[in-house]
């Protein structure tokens, strides 16, 4: 075993009102490739912010090199040795390479003297990377070889890297996957986030399990099975619920093989994408957020328009209507953001109620709006879901997160829709506000609506659908019933190799 | 260290303390440049904003206020659609001089016959054609994606080449002597537009003005158009995710401001101005985007804050007269008056504190 | 109609003296609009210049100081509108019109009793040897050294821009300026320096109209030559040599409708005089196509959330 790089004891971090980390310790190894596994609001951010000097832990310690390891800013992290890859990247469209990696550095050297070591490093790691194109009219996958090569070119000794491959494609992954084993080959440790349980098992050494801030086991990923590391990230016997099966009627909503591309320069587009959802069923689609979630939203909302047999509710196509229609006919939508998509910030709940709810619920009359009526229903809102605020006067933006969420979510739901698409019900969402919103998801199919989820959360997926569905980059794998699917089979879907095997090193 | 904090909530209470602060700053720096100037702050002040309402001469200067306090109402209703929702209609002033042109041509075109139609074609061929002048901004921006602001701005320069060329021109009073300038539509009964009642100042304009501030009113929080204006301005995503189409939110408020303020135009040539001459635009259509901002694009409050300019123009006026003090300084207290508000305006959504340094 | 009487040596150097306040207030936009702020208030910015400049020369005797009492005037004046948009956050577009309309009223009470008085004269720059080369000699470099400056300064902003570490920086902080704080530049910083700068270029392109160009003061002289200058910026695309191309050509528009006014062509007056304005709006639209080369964060608030 080689020697050890990074000793973290007992590590705790508490902000008002949660415990982000709770008695951290994990050990790193020079040239090992190390997992951080967890749900989200594990702590793994909060853990590797410390770590690069974002955030200054409340106790405990850390010796890097045998040294004590205290960084007070990520400048003196990255003096120590001790680079990171963001999940969201800070890098600047409109200018090249070379120029984005100057930006990053504290001095960098003359533009063609970078340039060469730009090249030379991105050749040597297999990132191959030309320093005068312009970033914005790079691959998601090559914007991060950009922000790799920022850190490889200050000879970093510990690499860490947020969720590394939600953006890429499998080809990208093996490449990213050579450069990591070629980076361990000379003694570089990698500290590696993400819940793809195969690529963990592919790739990594040792694997530290997050659990509500806690560190709750390590394990070697090689020996050990998918199912068994994600128990231990969820903390019980994932069970697939055994539904009784409901009587499934019509088709109400489908997609047929629609392919559209984004509207915005950075967006994911949609390739052919071909779903259905019966009466009474609820479909799954999970992925990793920035695989096509909110385009597919947009599509179903009407926010973007498609040919108009693209899209068909109860058999009639209605890719070209506007959202006003869509609503009068019964297809309701809820967004991932709350405050600025879902709701305006600065208005009222009344108001906000109004924003979706005027066609169906009869709140205006040649134009005029009844407030009367507006307000009526979003204090049924607020009563049925126990949205907690001290009146429907108060801006949408003075509301908590779960709150907010469910009014949304139940603003919607108070429509009788027969079709209703949420994106993210619960994310950010205490338990409690959640258990509740995926009941109300659950009841509305029960009542004969057919409902379609998008979510990043798994196991929400797994307790509420009749059937589920992967997104990746855009596809859509085909949808399979829940009831046996196993998470192996689950990964495979969400790695987008469709049914394809992904290489096993 | 002063820090912002983002409030929870948009603060009700400063919302309408801001426009006080506002006029309560511009006093004392106005004062402060009154002084300046070599005048006594105090009469200055009191000759600005006393006088106009209180003095033994007031029964004069009260009609005048209306007379002036007018076109600005009106064109900063229109203006204040727009503006709440993104659309910035800088070009009023040239919607201003279009839609008078047009409406002295059609009451020009019909002299010296006496009508009762002819007013009521004139007020209509005004509003029309400030409407079309806004619409050139308008397609523009909906068809190419071009900047109204600097669209509508430049024609502001076209229209008043116009207006010479047809003071000059087109309108020039055929029994004028040979001065520039058209017939002067006050002595043209059929055409003129008068005071409804005598002395009070309250023409046809005075009267429009409120009907639009009560038509502001209704639209903004009765009806779903102005409704998705709001929402517009506030949360564009959630207003697409509405349904809220851009391209007729753009032609409804650019029309409608383009109306009203040749509508304005129209009221002024045929009522307190009376000629189309080449200085006949007086800034109005540049002093209401002030009063649309002192009124926090609110109808009632640009109804006062109308009120409140017309007033520092009479004030100015009595002022220059008696004080000798420059018209320019009125013009600057005006500009003084927009930027204090922006200024003010953050407390309405942000806290200030003072930043503890953290122990870090 | 005479057009004889059109001499096009004259044209030409006329014309690089009509294209400099442009281009000067152009280029000091297009730098603080590359660092993502738009300001709208150059109008104002030009004409305080014109004043300042104006009064001091007068003052002074010396139109150098005026010059340098303009691009001062106009920095001034461009930190009240950074004030309120940076410091403030108050909206970018009424700003820069409060800005507008203040400078307007500022200049012309400053300029009370300014009218009709002549300033003292600017020297020409008469380059020895360049300057007898027949025809392009008489135009090109028998200018008052502002015209020099001008180019110089559009040489100057371009190197800068593209060459040297503050001009990426600036560059940064335009296209993503949460990017740029993530990273640990001081966005508000850069953008009240820039904000500066393009105050003193409008300010002294301001004077250069009062001081050298007219050369008088009469209250809004500058009569839109600002915003014209703000359509420049979108025509040039954000680069400095474009900016230089826009501004000369439209100093060409500006000067020939004029002599084609001298010399009685058959188009009344006020229709020579619009076409400027006109043709800015014709290029907008064209450019307007063009729109994916605007600093990505131009006109947004930058409030760095912690």
């Amino acid at each position: 075993m080689s020697e050890i790089l990074l000793q973290i004891e007992g590590l705790t971090k508490a902000y008002p009102g949660v415990v982000a980390n709770a008695d951290v310790s994990l050990t790193i190894r020079k040239g090992e490739v190390h997992a951080l596994l967890g749900e989200n609001g594990a702590g793994k951010s909060t853990l590797v912010k410390m770590i690069y000097g974002l955030v200054k832990p409340d106790s405990g310690q850390m010796v890097l090199r045998g040294a004590p390891y205290a960084p007070a800013q990520p400048r003196a992290a990255r003096a120590a040795g001790v680079a990171m890859v963001f999940q969201h990247f800070s890098l600047f469209d409109a200018l090249d390479v070379a120029e984005n990696i100057a930006l990053g550095m504290e001095t960098p050297p003359p533009m063609r003297s970078l340039a060469q070591q730009i090249r030379q490093v991105s050749e040597t790691y297999g990132l191959p990377l030309d320093p005068y194109r312009t970033v914005g009219e790079l691959s998601a996958g090559e914007r991060q070889r950009v922000e790799i090569i920022r850190c490889l070119l200050q000879s970093p000794q510990l690499l860490i890297m947020d969720e590394p491959t939600s953006v890429l494609t499998p080809q990208e992954v093996e490449i990213l996957f050579e450069t990591l084993r070629k980076l361990t080959a000379e003694g570089v440790a990698i500290l590696y986030i993400s819940h793809k349980l195969e690529e963990i098992r592919a790739l990594c050494d040792a694997a530290t399990i997050l659990r509500q801030g806690r560190n709750v086991g390590t394990c070697v990923p090689a020996q050990t099975q998918a199912r068994d590391m994600a128990e231990m990230m969820v903390g019980s016997t994932l069970h697939t619920p055994a539904r009784s099966p409901r009587t499934m009627g019509d088709v109400l909503l489908a997609l047929n093989n629609l392919s559209r591309p984004s509207a915005s320069a950075f967006g994911t587009a949609l390739k052919n994408i071909t779903l259905s959802v019966q009466a009474g069923e609820v479909l799954g689609i999970g992925g990793v957020a920035g695989n096509g979630q909110d385009e597919l939203l947009a599509v179903l909302s009407g926010e973007l328009l498609t040919p108009a047999d693209a899209v068909q509710f109860m058999g009639q196509p209605i890719g070209q209507a506007t959202p006003q229609a869509r609503r009068r006919l019964g297809l309701l939508c809820a967004p991932e953001e709350r405050l600025g998509h879902a709701a305006a910030p600065d208005m009222s709940l009344v108001e906000n109620a109004l924003l979706t709810g005027v066609q169906r619920k009869g709140l205006a009359s040649r134009g005029f709006l009844k407030w009367g009526a507006a307000r009526r229903f979003a204090e049924d809102i607020i009563a049925r879901f126990d949205v907690r605020t001290p009146g429907p006067d108060v801006a949408a933006r003075a509301l908590s997160g779960g709150n907010l969420q469910k009014f949304v979510i139940g603003r919607e739901v108070m429509q009788a829709p027969k079709v209703l698409v949420v994106n993210q019900p619960t994310w950010g969402v205490d338990a409690a506000a959640a258990a509740a919103i995926r009941q109300a998801l659950l009841d509305l199919a029960a009542g004969g609506a057919a409902v379609l989820v998008i979510s990043q959360d798994l196991d929400e997926l797994m307790e509420i659908s009749d059937r589920f569905a992967a997104l990746n980059e855009g596809r859509l794998s085909p949808a399979k019933p829940t009831t046996g699917l196993s998470v192996d089979e689950i990964g495979l879907m969400m790695g987008g190799a469709h049914g394809m095997e992904v290489a096993h090193v | 260290m002063l820090r912002l904090e983002k409030r929870p909530q948009p603060s009700r209470l400063w919302t309408y303390l801001t426009p006080v602060l506002a006029v309560v700053l511009t006093m004392l720096c106005g004062g402060l440049l009154f002084s300046f100037l070599g005048k006594d702050p105090v009469l200055a002040i009191r000759t600005i904003f006393w006088e106009p309402l209180f003095s033994e001469f007031a029964f004069y200067y009260r009609p005048q206020l209306l007379v002036k306090g007018a076109p600005l109402v009106l064109i900063a209703i229109g203006l204040s659609l727009g503006f709440k929702a993104g659309i910035w209609n800088i070009g009023a002033e040239g919607q201003y001089i279009i839609g008078a042109l047009c409406g002295a041509g059609v009451a020009l075109a019909f002299y010296p016959m006496e009508a009762a139609f002819i007013f009521p074609l004139m007020v209509l061929a005004g509003g029309l054609g400030g409407w079309a002048w806004a619409m050139i901004p308008a397609f523009l921006k909906v068809r190419f994606g071009t900047n109204e602001i600097l669209v509508s701005l430049m024609l502001v320069y076209v229209a008043e080449q116009l207006l010479a060329s047809m003071s000059l021109g087109l309108l020039k009073n055929p029994q004028g002597f040979g001065f520039p300038g058209s017939r002067n539509l006050q002595q043209y009964p059929s055409a003129h537009n008068a005071e409804l009642i005598a002395g009070t100042g309250m023409h046809w304009g005075v009267v429009a003005a409120l009907i639009a501030v009560i038509f502001a009113y209704v639209l903004l929080n009765r009806h779903m158009q102005g409704f998705y204006i709001r929402l517009t301005g506030d949360a564009p995503r959630a207003a697409r995710f509405a349904g809220v189409s851009p391209t007729r939110l753009v032609l409804f408020c650019l029309g409608v401001s383009g109306a009203l303020a040749g509508l304005a135009g129209l009221f002024e040539v045929a009522g307190p101005s009376g000629v189309v001459s080449i200085d006949f635009n007086a800034g109005y259509g540049f002093t209401a985007i002030i009063v649309a901002f002192l009124g926090r694009l609110h109808p009632v409050g640009i109804l006062m804050a109308g009120g409140l300019m017309a007033l520092t123009y009479v004030g100015g006026d009595i002022a220059q007269s008696k004080l000798g003090l420059p018209k320019a300084a009125i013009q600057l207290f005006q500009g003084m008056l927009l930027f204090f508000l922006l200024a003010v305006d953050l407390t309405t959504n942000y806290r200030i504190r003072l930043r503890r340094k953290e122990a870090s | 109609m005479d057009l004889s009487a059109i001499n096009p040596t004259l044209l030409l150097a006329s014309l690089m003296v009509a294209a400099t306040p442009l281009l000067l207030a152009a280029i000091g936009e297009l730098v603080v609009e590359r660092a993502g702020v738009l300001n709208l208030g150059v109008e104002g910015m030009m004409i305080t210049g014109a004043i300042c400049g104006f009064a001091i020369a007068v003052n002074t005797g010396s139109p150098i100081l005026g010059l340098v009492a303009a691009a001062l005037g106009g920095a001034v004046l461009s930190l009240l509108f950074a004030a309120l948009t940076q410091y403030a956050l108050a909206n970018q577009v009424a700003s820069g019109l409060a800005l507008t309309l203040f400078g307007l009223g500022l200049s012309a009470l400053i300029g009370q009793g300014y009218q009709g008085i002549k300033p003292p004269s600017f020297p020409k720059a008469d380059i020895p040897l360049l300057s007898d080369i027949p025809f392009l000699g008489g135009v090109l470099f028998r200018n008052d050294f502002v015209v020099y400056l001008a180019i110089a300064l559009t040489a100057v902003v371009w190197w800068v821009l593209k060459y040297s570490r503050i001009g990426l920086v600036l560059r940064a902080v335009g296209e993503n300026h949460d990017a740029a704080h993530a990273l640990g530049y001081k966005v508000v910083r850069i953008r009240v320096a820039a904000i500066c700068f393009g105050g003193a270029c409008a300010g002294l392109g301001g004077a250069y109209i009062s001081l050298i160009r007219v050369p008088q003061w009469t209250e809004g002289m500058t009569a839109g030559i600002g915003w014209i200058a703000l359509a420049l910026v979108v025509f040039a695309s954000w680069k400095p040599w474009r900016a230089m191309l826009g501004a000369y050509l439209f100093g060409g528009i500006t000067v020939l409708q004029l002599n084609l006014q001298a010399a009685g062509v058959a188009i009344p007056v006020e229709y020579l005089a619009m076409s400027p304005y006109l043709i800015t709006i014709i290029v907008l639209v064209i450019m307007s196509a063009d729109k994916s080369r605007a600093p990505a964060a131009l006109g947004r608030s930058f409030h760095a959330s912690q």
